[in-house]
């Protein structure tokens, strides 16, 4: 399982996935309404490392986290 | 990473006492020119303070790029939670042997700081804690899953 977890103003729970890439998790995370908002402007990291490939590979133990837009200061 | 400096407040950062504390560790170290910038928060839109998340795991991986230059040093400071109208949520000195390239690093660091930095702010307004979404942005590398 991979586990997804939704930063700053995203107010939802982590959650765990059964997916092999970003692009099985972006199929996943369409279907939860409470995201529609948020998925475009979202930015994506694997491990604690920013992703920009929606082939990224993702196995079981692999951490997401879903960074929204910035603002700090 | 050697001698990183990047110090994590919960609510408003002790200004003086950071600043005081930075400039007795690094003064003897070379450098001809401390710049410090101080975020004051505003009492914009009768806000009655400004609130932050942050993740610092990519706040500290951000960090290190500019602790890697050569002929500069970077300090810095941020709060999470709660940080009240005329307190500081975001400290920062650059440190170079002369001032005109600290002055450069200053602007150039501040706006990566802004456009990168993994940090969420909410205005404080009656009580509650509202996403400043309005003055958010997007990180560069965001739009993948749209």
């Amino acid at each position: 399982m991979v586990s997804v977890e939704f930063l700053g103003p995203i107010q939802m729970e982590k959650k765990e996935f059964n997916v092999q890439s970003v692009r099985e998790l972006k199929d996943e995370l369409y279907k939860i309404p409470e995201l529609e908002d948020w998925l475009e402007s979202l930015a994506v990291a694997v491990n604690d490392k920013i992703i920009t490939s929606l082939d990224t590979p993702l196995k079981d133990g692999d951490k997401v986290v879903l960074l929204p837009p910035v603002c700090g200061g | 990473m050697d001698n990183m400096i990047l110090e994590i407040y919960k609510g408003g950062i002790p200004v003086i006492e950071v600043l005081d504390r930075w400039y007795n560790d690094l003064k003897l170290e070379g450098y001809g020119a401390m710049i410090p910038f101080i975020g004051i928060v505003r009492p914009d839109n009768g806000i009655e303070g400004l609130s932050f998340d942050l993740y610092l795991p990519l706040l500290s991986e951000w960090f290190k790029k500019w602790n890697a230059l050569k002929e500069a040093k970077i300090t810095m400071a941020h709060s999470f939670g709660d940080v009240m109208v005329g307190e500081t949520s975001f400290l920062c000195a650059i440190w170079t042997k002369h001032r005109r390239e600290g002055f450069k690093y200053l602007e150039e660091f501040v706006e990566d700081f802004k456009a990168n930095a993994p940090i969420w702010k909410y205005d404080l307004k009656n009580g509650k804690r509202i996403f400043a979404g309005d003055r958010a942005k997007p990180l560069p590398e965001a739009g993948i899953l749209g």
